[in-house]
This record gives structure tokens, sequence and C-alpha cells, in this order.
């Protein structure tokens, strides 16, 4: 593989050649945990190992909650109240798994948005950003069927509505959403399906994590210069990367215990801060909430999803031209599918040969530009869909389409990128030769 | 630059998500001083087993505590009842028993009966479910600071009647400045000196109302100085690791950096 080059593990004792050569695992870990890694790395580069955290402790407590959880939609409410009083410790792994879904989230949007400042998905690492974006995709599916299984006033309605979104695809709609559901609406055969696949997807996610990882280590990170790691010898690649361990596992991890002290902070003295007080009336099908709010990880897509509606004019063209087949609620859908797909894009929408967003005067500003809106959608997600919060929601959302469809491909053809160093080393010389 | 606005982020995420959930409840609620704020509070005993006795004699003759099993009430770091009172508090209650396919006296292991009146709603997880009012404009600002919740809503619904009442769809509402809308139908539960405390403390309407509201947080979360706890070991031993790892980082980074500075 065309990897940068570096020592690998030769087997010495007569044990680890027999074993090496029935089954190389040794050197499987010793090459993906000794991987080259660009010195120059900042500390928007931790991200990762706080995602790979979240999993575990998302399946980890997850796993212990299914000992005592009953899937049930006259049981299930009471199961969890029995997790919080009666079962030891219950209520911890319960608020951890809580608000881990929040720093699995937090996590995923900030590596996401390092991501997109550094030109992370473009050439070679275009397969690294898909699977990323599939592996985002079934996070927010895991979280939305997780939050319908404590049948909460808020997991009930959440179900309905969110269901309702494929009901409004023309044609399969209609089947598609029953199937979903098990039956004509919210119920007992939907709370048992979405248990099954809340347990399931976490798995799919671990499994694309590790494509994942593989991808990323065969183009080598990229790095806050955006130049390539040198690959013509060894001695060349050694001055610009380091090995992964130690330099940047203790990195990591000094990072993590950084995160984590927020985050048991947050489990300990603050858990239900970021859910919603309605999810702790039992689901109730006759009564329905004064306001229907997703979790706060949804809510800028959600915003996206409303914006359209029918007096928008693209959605009444869009009616007028597809005979009516595309109606504003399906318009929603695809815009709010369609802004995430214009994330999953970008490797082909960015035409500008710089990678690093720190060397693209222009880009940089409307980089920014995109952050706030990603805010302002959120909040506009959870105010009433009416004026002036609709409006603010549609200004942010084509925002968002024009940041990905028009800004990104222009700024490739129209920029003067500034000077790059010609190296990470010197990037990295240049950093800490002055500083101390 | 990255780092100050990835931070300013991640405080930005935290605001807005608590105030997503709230804005719900537009209503006066006043911020009482409650022994259990903040990361080091702690329920007051002798508060929960007085609110205990306000709940028992007025509030039990409508509402219910299904979740609750009455065998909490010995629970340390709650109520605390000495364990033959709570056997006592348990025998006053009838309790049907599907397996005799009869009534018999409550025991310890029983759950709180749930709500006589079926308009009365369960007040188990109450001091939860109405923790989203928190302002100002539903910022979220009071719960995070000022540590407003549930238990101040339950003490103003109860403080906050004004007398006013009227007839509608044939039954009677009561104003209350807490309540959402402003009219209620349960009918004032307290008016002061409902009941006497065997420590003497005061029974004015104010008093019980701000015992019982704690004891319904009790209720609601009987786990929340186990939980602080928890958290507070957790915090200091992360705190720790995260001083240990820091200087390992450092080290280890040294030499790679000293050779930048050398270059
Ligand atoms: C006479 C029966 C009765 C008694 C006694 C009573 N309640 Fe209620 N309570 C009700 C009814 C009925 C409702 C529903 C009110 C509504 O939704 O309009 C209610 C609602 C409530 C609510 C919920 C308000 C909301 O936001 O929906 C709380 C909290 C509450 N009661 C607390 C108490 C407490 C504490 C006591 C004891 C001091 C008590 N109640 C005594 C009948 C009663």
């Amino acid at each position: 593989m065309s990897g940068i080059p570096h020592d690998h593990y030769e087997p010495k004792s007569r044990g680890e050649k027999w074993l090496h050569s029935r089954l190389p695992i040794v050197g499987l870990i010793y090459d993906t945990i000794m991987l080259p890694t660009p010195k120059n790395l900042n500390w928007m580069w931790i991200w990762g190992i706080v995602l790979v955290f979240c999993l575990v402790l998302q399946i980890v407590t997850g796993v212990i909650l299914v000992m005592h959880y009953t899937p049930n939609v006259d049981l299930a409410f009471a199961s969890i109240e029995h997790i919080m009083r009666n079962v030891n410790g219950g209520y911890f792994i319960r608020y951890l798994h809580m608000n881990g879904a929040s720093l699995f989230f937090i996590a995923v949007y900030l590596h996401i948005f390092r991501g997109l400042y550094y030109g992370s998905y473009k050439a070679p690492r275009e397969v690294t950003w898909i699977i990323g974006m599939l592996i985002y995709l079934l996070m927010m599916a895991t979280g939305f069927l997780g939050y319908v299984l404590p049948w909460g006033q808020m997991s009930f309605w959440g179900a309905t509505v969110i269901t309702g979104l494929f009901g409004a695809i023309p044609f399969i709609g209609d089947p598609l959403q029953t199937l979903l559901l098990g039956g004509p609406s919210v119920d007992n055969a939907t709370l048992n399906r979405f248990f099954s696949l809340h347990y399931l997807l976490p798995f799919l996610i671990l499994g694309l994590v590790i494509v994942h990882v593989w991808a990323f280590h065969t183009t080598g990170n990229n790095n806050p210069a955006g130049v390539e790691v040198r690959r013509g010898s060894k001695a060349e690649a050694e001055k610009d990367t380091v090995p992964f361990w130690p330099y940047f596992v203790i990195k990591d991890f000094f990072a993590l215990a950084v995160v984590l002290v927020v985050f048991f902070a947050v489990v300990g003295f603050m858990p239900n801060y970021l859910g919603h007080p309605d999810n702790y009336i039992e689901a109730n099908p006759l009564v329905t909430p004064a306001a229907i709010v997703p979790e706060w990880y949804y809510l800028p897509f959600y915003a996206i999803l409303r914006a359209f509606t029918s007096d928008v004019w693209v959605v009444m063209l869009t009616n007028f031209l597809t005979g009516g087949i595309v109606d504003a609620k399906f318009f929603g859908v695809l815009a709010m599918f369609g802004s995430m797909v214009a994330i999953a894009l970008a490797p082909w929408l960015d035409t500008s040969s710089v990678r690093s967003g720190k060397y693209r005067p222009m880009f940089k500003w409307w980089f920014w530009l995109l952050a706030i809106d990603f805010f302002v959608l959120m909040w506009a997600g959870a105010m009433p869909a009416e004026p002036p919060y609709s409006i603010i929601s549609l200004i942010g959302a084509s925002y968002w389409f024009a940041y990905f469809f028009v800004i990104l491909p222009l700024l490739g053809v129209i920029e003067r990128p500034s000077k790059q160093p010609a190296t990470i080393e010197e990037d990295f010389n240049a950093h800490y030769g002055k500083s101390e | 630059m990255f780092k100050k606005l990835t931070l300013s982020a991640i405080a930005a995420v935290g605001l807005m998500a608590g105030a997503t959930n709230a804005a719900v409840i537009q209503s006066e609620i006043e911020d009482f001083d409650f022994s259990f704020e903040g990361p080091f509070g702690t329920y007051d005993e002798n508060q929960l087993q007085r609110g205990l006795k306000v709940y028992t004699n007025v509030c039990a003759s409508c509402h219910g505590l299904k979740y609750v099993p009455i065998r909490t009430l010995a629970d340390e770091g709650g109520v605390g009842l000495p364990v033959d009172q709570v056997r006592a508090y348990a025998a006053q209650f009838d309790i049907y028993d599907p397996e005799l396919d009869d009534w018999r006296p409550g025991k310890p292991t029983d759950s709180f009966p749930e709500s006589n009146d079926p308009n009365a709603p369960d007040l188990s997880l109450m001091a939860k479910a109405r923790a989203g009012f928190s302002g100002p404009y539903g910022s979220g600002l009071n719960q995070l600071f000022k540590g407003m919740g549930g238990a101040e809503y339950i003490a103003s619904i109860l403080t906050g009647y004004t007398g006013k009442e009227k007839e509608e769809a044939g039954s009677i509402l009561y104003q209350n400045t807490a309540f959402p809308g402003g009219w209620i139908s349960m009918a004032p539960p307290l008016w002061g000196e409902d009941v006497d405390f065997d420590d003497g403390s005061s029974n004015a309407l104010r008093d019980e109302a701000v015992d019982t509201a704690a004891f319904l947080m009790w209720a609601a979360e009987p786990k929340m100085m186990g939980r602080k706890e928890t958290g507070f070991i957790a915090v200091l031993f992360l705190v720790l690791m995260s001083v240990l790892l820091y200087a390992t980082n450092k080290r280890i980074w040294a030499p790679i950096k000293r050779q930048a500075k050398e270059s």
C-alpha cells in the first residue's frame, strides 16, 4: 500500500513468528498504533478519540440498560423508573447514556466542522469523508430511535412527527411509513422495532468506524497546514511525523480527560439540563404537548425541514414543475436530507486546490458564517414555525445550500490563496521555533 | 482563534439546548431557596419528613406516587425514616394483591398508591416534568445559575392562588399565577396550618408549600445525592488524571519541540 514509509512489526521470538505466519494480528495492531502522524496536529484533532470514547460508552451503558428495560408500551416508562430507582447505580448509567448522546453529537459536529475548515474532505480523503457522513447519519437514526424508548411524551410525539416525514414521500410514502411503524400509528409494534434497531445500529457504526480509520490510515491524516507528509523515504517522512503512540495517544487522552471533567460534571450535577422535561410524562396518544421539539442535535436540520413552506417561491415552482408530486412537505424532507448530502458532496463542490482554510483569506469568512448559520438554524429549529422564525430559518437554510453549491465552487476560482508552508516540518518549526 | 471559537461554540450549544426546552410555560415562578440546589446541595431530611406529612395528609387524598416504592422512605440521602416507621407507614394503605386476589395492608415493598382522583396527575415525576419554564426569555439561564426547577414550580403553584374562581364547562377553575393559562382545576389544597409538625416547624402556607415541593423533588429524583457524590468523585479523579496526562504530554513532546527550536 502507498502508506507513509515507517517501521513495521518484526516478529522476534519463536512464538511471535509462529503466530505471525498464521495470523499477523500483532503486526496489524502495531502498524495501527505506530501510524506516522503529522506532528503539527492541533487541538481540533482530538475529537476523534472523544468520538471513539462515546461509542464505547454508549454501547457499554446501553447493554447494561437493556438488561433492565422492557420494550412494551405499558411497561417501558415504568421500567425506566425501575432503572432510576431500584437498579444499583442504574440512575447513573442511565444519565451517562442520556448525556453520552449529547457529548457524541457535540464531538461529531466539531469533528465535521474541523474537516470543513481544514479541507480534510479533499482528495485523497473523499472516502474517509463519505464514510464519516454515513456514520453521522446512522448516529442521527440511532439517537432518534433511542429517544423513543423511554416512552415519554416527547418520545411518542417525536416519533409521530419524524416517521410522518417518510409519509411525505410521493407514492411509496404511506406504505413506507406503515412499515416503519408496524401499523397505522406509533404503537407497541413501533416501540419493538425501534428497540431492535436501536440495538443494531451502534454495531454498524462500529463497523463503519473501523473502515473510517482504515481509510485515513491509508491516506495519512490531514493536518492544519494542509500539505502532505513527504513520502520519498522513511527519513524524510520522519521529519514531518511522529508515531501515533505515544505522542498523540497521550495528547488525545489528556484532551479526553479534560472533556470528561465537563461531561461528568453535567451528568453528576445537571443531568436533565439537555433533555426535555415532557419526557418525564408517560406517552399519551390523546394529549399533544404544547410544542414538539426534537433533541438539540437535530434542530439545525429540523429548521431546514420546516423552512420551506408552501408560500416560498422555489417550493411553488417545484410544485408546479412536478405537477404537484413535490409538495411543500416533501420539499422540506428533500431539503433536510439535501442539506446533509451537501456536506457529503463537499469534496467535489470545493474547487480550490488549497486544502487548509488557514491559507484561504476569503474562504475563512464564509466558513465562519456557516458556523454561525448552524447555530442560528439550531435556535430557529426550537422556535415555533411562524414569522419571524420561519423567515430566519429560510434565510439560514438558503445560506447553507449557497455555501456548498455556490460559494465553495466559486471561491476556488476567484480566491487568491496566501502562501502555504512547503512542508509540515516548516509549519511545525515556525510554530515552536519561536515560542517560549 | 479556532480554539476560542470552539469553546464559545460549546458554550453556545449548552445554552441553546437548555433554551430550546424552555419557553413552554409562561407563568410566574418564584425562585425559592432549596437546600438541594447547586452541585453541593443536599436534601434536608427533616424537611422531607415534613413534606411527606403534608403529602400524606393532604395531597394523597387525590394524587398518587405510583413509581415510588414505600421502602425508599428509609433510604439514606432521602427522607431517612427509621425502618419500623416505614413499615407502619406502609400498613396504613389497603393494597390489592393479585396473588391473594384480595386486599391486604401495605408492605414497604409496595409502591405508593396511584391517584384517587382520575383528574389529579400522578406526582412521582412532577418535579422533573415541570422543569422547563426556566427563563429569562426561555434562555434556560435561571435553571443553570439559580438552580430553578420543578420544585420551584410546585411551591409556586401551591402559593399562587389568588382566590378568584370561575365555572367553565361544569367544573370550577381557580385562578393561579403559576399555572400556565392562569386557571387550574385543583382547588387550593393548602391554606396554612393544615398539619402540625412534630419538630415544631412553622406550618404557615409558604413553609408547608416549600416542604411539600422538596419532598416531591425527592420523589422524582430520589438518588440525587448519590448522583452528585458520584459526579463529584468522577470530576476529582478526572481533574487529577488531566494534570498527570498534561505533565506526561509536555514531557514526551519536549524533545520534539526542542528540535524545532534548534532547527
Ligand atoms: C382535591 C383533590 C386534590 C388535592 C387534595 C390536591 N390536588 Fe393537586 N391536582 C388536583 C387536580 C384535579 C389537578 C389537575 C389540575 C389541572 O390540570 O388543572 C392537580 C394538579 C396538581 C399539580 C400539577 C399542575 C400542573 O402543572 O399540571 C401539582 C404539582 C399538584 N396538583 C400538587 C399538589 C400538591 C403538592 C398537593 C398537596 C399539597 C395537591 N396537589 C393536592 C387535585 C388535587
